[in-house]
């Protein structure tokens, strides 16, 4: 395990992190985070954890190189962490089958989970599917009207879906659903969160169970090219895909890591999802990281064209990241990542989520700044089966 | 320097009774009408107030409370309106303003407690903000010589109560139960058990709230706690009342009923 960041105490990167909870959370935070440290130096734990990525979610994924795609980004060599290619589309089920395993270890019986597009919320129901555990899905009324047909997948895999219709009815508020219910129901539930967010242990919990995208990666281009790559790429709404990508490649320091925002109409415009672009430091879910927020620290709605990116808030490491220059983040607009899903979807026959999208468009960017001898690697976070009705309508496809 | 919150509590111990505490966000139903139903509150026989911060993102609240905060913020209330109302109420009863931590953060710790100060508020009530996070919080309580009222809740283990107690001044909020603020039918058992375990470890004063909004209920409490939380109950009343006016006066009543059962036997 890379210690460069983990000089935290309590879960803290920098200024970033930490616990803001009601005390009611704390005991169930202290067995979580000692359950994952006890986990993590468990060889038995490993192994059962190592068999289902094996047999059940397809690891490793495999690397794909797109030159028909790299012709339209200034000729870098350009290649693909296919996560789209694992069980239920996209990385989410790297840290949910995590969380389950550490939920039966913790005797707990219930899990609770909350969903924007549905790809979490899907994760979530088929891990509690495959392990025999209850699940509860809270996911914004909102939400639940624009992807129903995941909200039929979750109903199908045994899950109950509770569309909320609090604030924003949005992924935000599914979040201070979930954590209700925790607070509520602690005893005998276990919060399996989606992202990089929230208090102590969560961030570093969840980072840890997405660390293998990119201890894969390594050794995939080393394998590939015998080299590292120049610039590795990711989306960050929370920042999941984004941190499992990067952090195993923190300590190359001639390696480039940048994460894609949502920058929904453009960050001028104020009518985004661009946290670390757009936002400001403060408090959201039990974090301290950057935040949409106005001068009363109120939460501003977010806006993006991708569900999975719509996110007032993003992971704390991302925000300590940012302000030591170790990463760099930049907006892409709805516009930028809907041409990047057209092109890939044409010249190469990979469909992507909308979210991968955005980490294509900044491909293009920064392969046309670096020219031909670049090398860059992608996380290809998900694939754009749930996104081909919002697709559709954009590119104007009857359906 | 005692606040005056905590001259209140040595008054009503030293009267063998429980003190009562009436809970309205700010701007709720209105500004000025959170300040007229906050002055029936005192005069109808509540002990102190404590004055809701909304929040976007209210995550110990439940649902009486959240459309409250949403009413509120859609009438353009902020910290202004909190000092504002804090002024006005301060002036008739010792005064407290629970609040989410961002909110304080983004204002700036610092003037947020000298405003406070300023406009005769006794403490602050933080749900979210966990001792470990509390550091600024510590010294710039001393500094303004505020209360800082920290939550407890049945499942807070014994280290920990002590933990945070230390860190508490002017009374300890005792959550009566797992969940989500909210009127219930029934007081948890788990919340005299938690005020026995407070006991233990600090000689504060101890209020309990969440689900409260009974007389029996608060007179019940009143039996072992040194204080009584009410909010959402005054809440629906004003949110099923067809005017402000009728609002007001029941919560007056309500008031009167709450305050009558407080004596110890």
């Amino acid at each position: 395990m890379s210690t460069t960041l983990d000089s935290q105490i309590l879960g803290h990167f920098g200024p970033y992190g930490g616990r803001f909870v009601p005390e009611a959370l704390i005991g169930a935070l202290d067995e979580l985070a000692l359950a994952h440290e006890v986990a993590l130096a468990d060889p038995i734990f490993q192994a059962e954890l190592a068999e289902l990525h094996k047999t059940y979610t397809g690891r490793p994924s495999i690397i794909t190189e797109v030159k028909r795609f790299a012709d339209h980004a200034g000729g870098a060599r350009i290649f693909l962490k296919r996560e789209d290619l694992n069980h239920t589309g996209s990385h989410k089920i790297n840290n949910v089958l995590g969380q389950a395993l550490l939920t039966k270890r913790m005797g707990k019986k219930r899990i609770i989970a909350e969903t924007g597009a549905g790809q979490h919320g899907v994760a979530s129901a088929t891990a509690a599917a495959l392990m025999g555990l209850e699940c509860v899905v809270y996911m914004g009324e909102e939400d639940t009207k624009r992807q129903s047909l995941n909200v039929a997948r979750m109903k199908l895999l045994g899950a109950e879906v509770i569309p909320v219709t609090q604030g924003s009815r949005t992924l935000k508020d599914a979040i201070n659903e979930a954590m209700r219910d925790w607070v509520t129901n602690v005893d005998t539930t276990h919060y399996l969160l989606g992202t990089v967010a929230g208090p102590h242990p969560f961030p570093t919990m969840v980072r840890d169970f997405h660390r293998i995208i990119g201890v894969e990666a390594r050794g995939q281009m080393l394998e590939l090219l015998g080299r590292l790559p120049d610039v590795i790429l990711a989306c960050v709404g929370g920042g999941s895909n984004a941190i499992g990508i990067f952090h195993p490649f923190i300590d190359d320091k001639e390696v480039r890591l940048v994460g894609l925002e949502a920058g929904g109409s453009g960050v001028e415009t104020g009518l985004h999802a661009a946290t670390i672009s757009g936002g400001s430091p403060g408090v959201l879910h039990g974090t301290r990281s950057y935040v949409l927020q106005d001068a009363n620290g109120q939460t501003i709605e977010s806006h993006s064209i991708s569900a999975g990116l719509d996110y007032p808030g993003v992971g704390p490491e991302h925000a300590y990241l940012h302000d030591i220059g170790r990463a760099e983040y930049r907006p892409i607009t709805d516009a930028q990542a809907m041409e990047a899903f057209g092109l890939m979807s044409r010249t190469e026959g990979i469909i992507p989520a909308i979210e991968t999208a955005h980490a294509l468009a900044g491909a293009m960017q920064i392969g046309r700044e670096l020219g031909p001898e670049a090398v860059l690697l992608v996380n290809f976070s998900g694939r754009g089966d749930k996104d081909v009705q919002t697709a559709a309508q954009y590119f104007g496809i009857p359906l | 320097m005692s606040t005056p919150l905590e001259l209140l509590f040595a008054k009503t111990r030293s009267e063998n009774r429980a003190a009562l505490i009436g809970y309205l966000p700010a701007g709720f139903p209105t500004q000025q009408g959170c300040i007229a139903a906050l002055t029936a509150m005192v005069e109808g026989g509540v002990d102190a107030i404590e004055i809701g911060y909304p929040y976007s993102d209210p995550v110990m609240d439940g649902p009486v409370i959240q459309a409250a905060a949403e009413t509120s913020l859609k009438n353009g209330t902020g910290a202004h309106e909190v000092m504002e109302t804090l002024s006005a109420i301060s002036k008739i009863a010792p005064s407290v303003v629970m609040t989410y931590w961002n909110p304080i953060e983004r204002y700036g710790v610092d003037r947020f407690l000298a405003d406070l100060k300023s406009n005769g508020g006794s403490g602050v009530i933080t749900p979210d903000l966990t001792v470990e996070e509390s550091a600024t919080w510590l010294t710039s309580s001393l500094v303004h010589e505020t209360n800082r009222i920290y939550v407890v809740a049945p499942s807070t283990s014994a280290e920990r109560l002590r933990l945070v107690t230390s860190a508490t001044s002017g009374f300890v909020y005792a959550a009566s139960l797992m969940g989500v603020t909210g009127t219930r039918t029934s007081i948890s058992s788990s919340a005299q058990e938690l005020v026995g375990r407070l006991r233990e470890v600090t000689e504060l004063p101890i209020a309990v709230g969440l689900g409260v909004s009974t007389p029996d209920q608060a007179r019940e409490v009143a039996q072992y706690a040194d204080g009584v939380i009410v909010g959402s109950a005054f809440i629906r009343l004003l949110q099923e009342s067809a005017t402000l006016s009728e609002g007001v006066e029941k919560v007056r009543a309500l008031a009167q009923q709450l305050s009558s059962g407080l004596q110890r036997s």
